[in-house]
């Protein structure tokens, strides 16, 4: 097949598999799980320095910056202005002018406030960053952020760490239709297979974090969403056979010794 | 004598700078991200501004997270 290189702004990708780094045990499983998915981007989060802890480690040290790229993420801003402060602190770690855009709307469902992170995103991109807004399965809302100058859209399949998986294929096949920039579809992966439905609906690439840290085994799951992600990927590129409701024989017809 | 630091009353030597702030807090200065009386502190500004009683200052860090 021709090349099927992920493009997002500046940066180029071979996986499609993007993930989180929260909620693992410690950062050399982060850095294990990391390598088990063959992810080539991983999401951070900007928080204060817990000033009297005493443990001087940092998820950084565990990664290796040459051949992963950090996208910090804005979460836990729940307003236009706590977004762009946290972005702007994010860059000036010097690492590059990519950011997660994540204005919540909610706590309980973690939806993302649409009109907030649409806001956000304009600020930011007039700011240079290249943007990759979090946001809910509206078509019209992807569009509108596409037209802000996102670099990619990421609607979730779900809520966040909901693992119930696509909740609104229809919505996702519109939204890849009239895609003018790469969909990542972000949130609410629960297992290898929603991680292939979601590549075989057409997107370009799926983000998880949950789904391989809050699993029962992380690093076999991390190879197990690598392949499921592998597979849907090829599966669409190879075109699928169309459903139909009747039969059509795999065997000639003809031939039958009765 | 008294500042803000992150969000919280902190005491600190009455002459002292950002850098040795972070010194004093064992950080290191390529893994942290400071904002004085909100301004942003870009990579390879000077970290020798002083501090002076009732500043507020943020020290982040990037941290796992989804």
């Amino acid at each position: 097949m021709t090349d099927d290189t992920l493009r997002i702004g500046d940066y180029s990708f071979h996986s499609r598999l993007i993930v989180g780094s929260g909620k693992y045990r410690d950062f050399a499983q982060t850095r294990a799980a990391l390598d088990a998915s063959g992810a080539e981007m991983i999401t951070v989060a900007v928080r204060r320095v817990n000033i009297t802890d005493p443990v001087r480690e940092n998820l950084l040290d565990f990664l290796d910056l040459t051949r992963t790229t950090i996208l910090p993420n804005t979460a836990g801003c729940y307003t236009v202005d706590e977004c762009v402060r946290t972005a702007r602190l994010a860059r000036a770690a010097g690492i590059n002018d990519l950011i997660k855009v994540e204005v919540i709307g909610d706590d309980k469902t973690l939806f993302p406030d649409a009109e907030a992170t649409l806001e956000a995103t304009r600020i930011l991109v007039k700011e240079g960053f290249t943007c990759l807004p979090y946001t809910n399965d509206d078509p019209i809302m992807a569009r509108k952020l596409a037209d802000a100058g996102a670099a990619a859209v990421m609607p979730l399949a779900a809520p966040i760490g909901s693992g119930l998986g696509v909740c609104n294929p229809y919505n996702l096949r519109i939204i890849l239709e009239q895609a003018t920039v790469p969909i990542i579809v972000d949130a609410g992966v629960g297992t290898a297979s929603d991680a292939t439905v979601v590549m075989e609906l057409g997107a370009d690439g799926v983000l998880m974090n949950t789904a391989i840290a809050g699993s029962g085994d992380p690093i076999a799951m991390a190879r197990a969403m690598r392949l499921g992600v592998e597979a849907g990927r090829l599966a669409y590129r190879a075109g699928r056979i169309p459903r139909k409701l009747y039969a059509t024989a795999t065997s000639p017809l003809e031939g039958v010794v009765r | 004598m008294e500042i803000q630091l992150n969000g919280d009353p902190y005491t600190c030597d009455a002459v002292t700078t950002i850098a040795a702030l972070l010194a004093t807090l064992n950080l290191n200065p390529d893994r942290v991200v400071v904002e004085h009386n909100r301004t942003l502190l870009e990579r390879g500004q000077s970290l020798a501004r002083p501090l002076k009683p009732g500043d507020e200052v943020e020290i982040v860090t990037l941290v796992g997270g989804g």
